[in-house]
């Protein structure tokens, strides 16, 4: 098929673009016409998946990648159409994202998935977008990428405020509950592009909700920080209950040890991002990993398609437990099907809005389902709060998306064995 | 804030620092005596730390007491590393060594992320997690350790360039390069020798530092800019300098950590590498350059 | 004037050079999207190289930390249109401010206290890291969660905002290149020039001459630096979003170097060959694994190092020395 480029001006004469474009459409007007239509809605879609698979974030995008390999059977059960995946690597760097993105669509990907991080999924995004071609957002939490006016760019994750209002939500219900809650909290961020923009966000969310505790102190560190002695120790100075954390998994497992080596066990550990609930941490930390909650982006273990992901993923890794890479990646390429088989056709701004229209309540992340407002943005996802629990995790809260009831305070942990 | 954090603070910066100042010294010694620029520095470092967590890993050796194995297999691995590639090299101008060493940290860094994989890895001991009561005092037991490893280490090698003849071989070479070859010394052999024991030195820091942090194929680059930065600290050629001026960072970063925001500490690292710079290029112990 | 810029350039290398001028000016014709952006990204190295080379091989002085320039002109204009509205051409000038008083501040505490060689190679990369820090915690322009330039449509070409498709930016980043091209043969066969290479040979010899050092490995690095800001304005505009953690970082800094190393340091052709050559040969890589199968993280990168250590040690003083001499570009020595 060929593709004129929106943006390609008029070109003076006879190149050889136009000659290879035209025996290209000779070719396939001579053999296959009265057979496009059906070619273009049988064929599988060509995705392509864009994901950092080396570089610092390299464990995380292999991570995510889990997701991409549980799709296809699943969806054939689902009776959804089949998808070509085509992996990419970002590298972790934006040119090689940007340049990735070129390649992929050059090579005929009709869809893009990604990328994890949002600088990268910014330049991502204004390729996608200049080249007509929907961009699906697996996991991004910067607000602006879903502000630009795009119309081919569809976020299915969580912006840092949305994520920021339900963790105090579903900490006022966790705290009502158990029937306790700090009276203070110190608060520890990492200071990359998350960290801060969760960080940003406090100040305008949190008074909404009338929250029992009292921020005491902020304290940012470093995301490559090997040694994070100093900033506990600071945090327990404070004389804080409870721990309101925005870290990754390196940092999570850090500040435990050094809990555990400056003898503090906070009455909580209300973590509001990665890190703490990650299999890493729990294995790496075994009976000294039970406690933490985290207020994160998650599955509903009740919904039927969560199951059956959770089945797959069992099957295909053992001992690995379903995060949110894997599910919000998995939905990415579920939205992908989904506006595949309703729009019948790869032509791109049919998929555009066929996934505009999206509405799939049978879905696995917490909330009514996935659908995108004006923006591409779904802006009813719900976040959940989980618990580690004898070194699985259990959902929390919200109550109608839970399987466990919360525990609070945090066993000592100098007195676990 | 009460006068115990700051201790605590400081008592943890000072052993961690002397871990780094062990690293240091090894960057040291190759600088001061071969001359060469070895930007692979943390990246060699992060090879010890690996082997550690392999033998740690697969036969439950503890690190400590694999300091002298590990430092070994790092001396071979220096030695021929520059016998074989760097020798050529000690006479092509810095950006020539530099890039030449440059190539050989991405393929060490890439070649472990293969190997290992991207996750941070670590070694979790039985007193991994244990720290010891002294008064108000709260000390990390595996930076005690640590810390007086490296002192060990740091005296057998004072001791081996102060009293061998070998090492005073090398200390010649280092002090007088013509002179050296005067009196007949094997120079080429002597520069891989020493780049060898700067590689062992790594070596048993990073069979040390392992208790300390985690490892990633990432961290290379890190402590080799750390290495340097302690290196012009405490100056270039000198043994204790290495040691004082890792102790210094070490305690620099923990103190502004504690003083203003932990993330950004770092400057104070790289303000007290400029202010040296300036004020005192050769260092703080470093002898005057001439 | 032309004869005075001809002067002393062999036919031959001209020819090449214009029939590799015509080649790139052709390329949106006769190239894909894909392709374009990475003659985008090899220009952009070509660019950022050749302005590097001046400090480095003109002067001889070894910055490892030249992407402070690059991210002081990014975030300068990008802060000037996000907050002011003003545009890059007229933010351009701001940018290069900025970046110029950077070198001189570096030049002047390195230069007045003596700091050399190595020396200045760490505290270049102390002041980039110091920037990168810094710039983490500078919340007027975004911090560590970065800032982002609105993107309006692509389907006009805006030039006077840096708005449009990648065709526009691939003839603003040729024009810069070429720019830079000239204006670096012109330094050489200037005075300043002449002096850059006597101080680069021998300083010491230089300066008992009594050429001003100090001045002229100050102008190395002001100009180095301001060129390299305009790269930085480039970038902003190209890729709208900036994360100190990615601009200031030093990969950044060894990466932009890596060009000119390879391609020969000192001589106008160097960056130019050199940046063709990594970015070529990078992304010959990646298609060679993927052909093989060989779908392993960090194997390109492996064959990378390897291709570097082996065109470091055969040819170690870059590949366009060797290349000129194979095409005749040069007298053999007798």
């Amino acid at each position: 098929m060929i593709r004129k480029s929106p943006t390609t001006s008029v070109r003076a004469g006879v190149t050889r673009r136009t000659v290879s474009a035209a025996i290209g459409a000779a070719g396939l007007l001579a053999g296959t016409a009265p057979f496009n239509v059906l070619r273009a809605q049988s064929g599988p879609l060509k995705v392509g998946v864009l994901l950092p698979r080396s570089g610092a974030q390299a464990s995380i995008g292999q991570d995510c990648q889990r997701g991409v390999e549980l799709a296809p059977a699943i969806f054939k059960e689902l009776g959804l159409p089949e998808l070509a995946i085509m992996n990419a690597d970002t590298e972790t760097n934006v040119e090689v994202a940007r340049a990735r993105a070129e390649k992929l669509i050059n090579d005929g990907a009709q869809l893009l998935v990604g990328a994890f991080d949002s600088g990268q999924t910014t330049a991502i995004a204004q390729v996608a977008e200049q080249k007509g071609i929907p961009f699906v957002i697996n996991i991004a939490a910067a607000p602006p990428i879903t502000e630009q006016g795009y119309k081919f760019v569809f976020r299915n994750f969580p912006t840092a405020p949305m994520i920021l209002s339900d963790a105090f939500a579903n900490q006022k219900e966790v705290f009502e509950i158990t029937g306790k809650a700090p009276k203070s909290v110190v608060f520890m961020h990492v200071n990359d592009t998350f960290g801060t923009a969760m960080k940003n966000g406090i100040g305008a969310v949190m008074p909404k909700f009338n929250m029992p505790y009292q921020i005491l102190e902020q304290i940012a560190y470093d995301p490559t920080a090997r040694d994070l002695t100093v900033e506990v120790a600071k945090a327990k100075a404070t004389g804080a209950e409870a721990l309101l954390m925005v870290s990754r998994l390196n940092d999570a497992i850090l500040i435990t040890r050094e809990l555990i080596k400056q003898r503090w066990t906070p009455m909580a550990v209300l973590s509001m991002g990665p890190g703490w609930y990650e299999d890493q941490y729990l294995k790496t930390l075994a009976k000294l990993s039970d406690g933490p909650m985290s207020f994160v982006p998650w599955y509903d273990p009740n919904k039927k398609l969560s199951k059956t992901l959770e089945a797959a993923l069992a099957k295909a890794y053992p001992g690995i437990n379903l995060n949110t890479n894997h599910i919000y990646t998995f939905e990415a390429l579920l939205v992908a099907a989904d506006a595949y088989k309703r729009a019948r056709s790869t032509d791109p701004k049919a998929l555009a809005d066929a996934i505009r229209t999206t509405n799939i309540t049978d879905n696995v992340s917490t909330g009514p389902g996935i659908q995108f407002d004006a923006k591409g943005q779904n802006d009813k996802l719900k976040n959940s709060a989980i618990q580690n629990r004898g070194g699985k995790l259990v959902t929390v809260a919200p109550k109608a998306a839970s399987n466990a009831t919360p525990e609070m305070p945090m066993n000592p942990y100098d007195k676990r064995a | 804030m009460a006068a115990e954090i700051y201790l605590n603070v400081a008592v943890s910066g000072l052993l961690t620092g002397l871990v780094y100042g062990l690293m240091a010294l090894g960057l040291s010694v190759i600088f001061g005596v071969v001359r060469v620029v070895n930007f692979a520095h943390g990246e060699m470092m992060t090879i010890a730390m690996y082997l550690a967590i392999l033998l740690f890993a697969a036969l439950g050796l503890d690190p400590l007491a694999m300091v002298v194995p590990i430092a070994a297999v790092l001396f071979a691995l220096g030695y021929a590393l520059q016998a074989g590639i760097i020798n050529p090299f000690i006479n092509r101008p810095e950006h020539s060594q530099f890039m030449l060493l440059v190539a050989i940290a991405l393929i060490i860094v890439n070649v472990l992320l293969i190997v290992f994989g991207p996750d941070a890895r670590n070694v979790q001991t039985s007193y991994s997690f244990d720290s010891f009561l002294i008064g108000p005092l709260i000390v990390d037991a595996t930076k005690v350790y640590a810390g007086a490893a490296t002192l060990l280490v740091a005296v057998a090698l004072f001791a081996f360039f102060r009293f061998a003849p070998l090492g005073k071989a090398i200390r010649a070479c280092a002090d007088n390069y013509t002179g050296a070859l005067v009196v007949g010394l094997d120079v080429k052999r002597l520069y891989a020798l020493t780049f060898g024991i700067g590689a062992a030195c790594v070596g048993a820091a990073g069979s040390m530092l392992v208790l300390l942090f985690d490892v990633t194929p990432a961290l290379g680059p890190a402590l080799t800019l750390l290495a340097f930065i302690i290196v012009i600290t405490g100056g270039l050629g000198s043994m204790p300098g290495a040691l004082l001026g890792g102790v210094l960072i070490g305690l620099t970063e923990a103190v502004a950590g504690l003083l203003f925001a932990p993330s950004a500490k770092s400057m104070f690292s790289f303000g007290l590498l400029v202010l040296v710079l300036l004020l005192r290029p050769q260092g703080i112990l470093g002898k005057r350059l001439s | 004037m032309m004869r005075w810029l001809l002067e002393g350039v062999p036919r031959r290398g001209l020819a090449l050079l214009l029939v590799l001028l015509a080649a790139l000016i052709a390329a949106p014709w006769l190239a894909n999207d894909y392709l374009l952006t990475v003659l985008i990204i090899i220009l952009y190295f070509a660019y950022t190289g050749q302005a590097w080379n001046v400090m480095m091989g003109f002067a001889g002085q070894l910055s490892l930390g030249h992407a402070i320039y690059v991210g002081l002109g990014a975030y300068a204009t990008a802060a000037l249109y996000v907050h002011f509205g003003i545009g890059p051409w007229l933010g351009l000038p701001a940018a290069i401010a900025v970046a110029m008083a950077c070198g001189a501040v570096i030049g002047f505490l390195a230069f007045r206290f003596g700091v050399a060689g190595v020396y200045f190679a760490i505290l270049t990369i102390a002041f980039a890291e110091f920037a990168r820090i810094g710039f983490d915690h500078f919340g007027w322009v975004g911090g560590s969660s970065g800032f982002f330039l609105p993107v309006a449509n692509y389907t006009r070409n805006d030039l006077w905002n840096l708005r449009g498709n990648p065709t526009m930016f691939y003839y603003v980043m040729l024009v810069l290149t070429v720019a830079a091209f000239v204006l670096c043969h012109v330094l050489l066969k200037s005075r300043v020039g002449f002096y850059w290479q006597a101080i680069r040979e021998d300083e010491d010899a230089a300066r008992s001459l009594g050429i001003n050092t100090f001045r002229y490995k100050m102008y190395a690095v002001v100009i180095s630096a301001g060129m390299t800001a305009v790269a930085g304005v480039f970038f902003a505009f190209y890729y709208n979003n900036l994360f100190p953690e990615q601009v200031f970082h030093i990969s950044r800094s060894i990466e932009l170097i890596l060009g000119p190393i390879i391609g020969g340091i000192g001589t106008l052709v160097g960056p130019i060959i050199g940046a063709f050559l990594l970015t070529g040969l990078s992304e010959i890589m990646q298609e060679l694994l993927t052909a093989l199968g060989f779908d392993v993280p960090g194997a390109k990168q492996v064959f990378y190092g390897i291709c570097l250590l082996v065109v470091v040690m055969v040819l170690p003083d870059g590949v366009w020395p060797w290349l000129s001499r194979k095409l005749g570009l040069t007298e053999r020595p007798p």
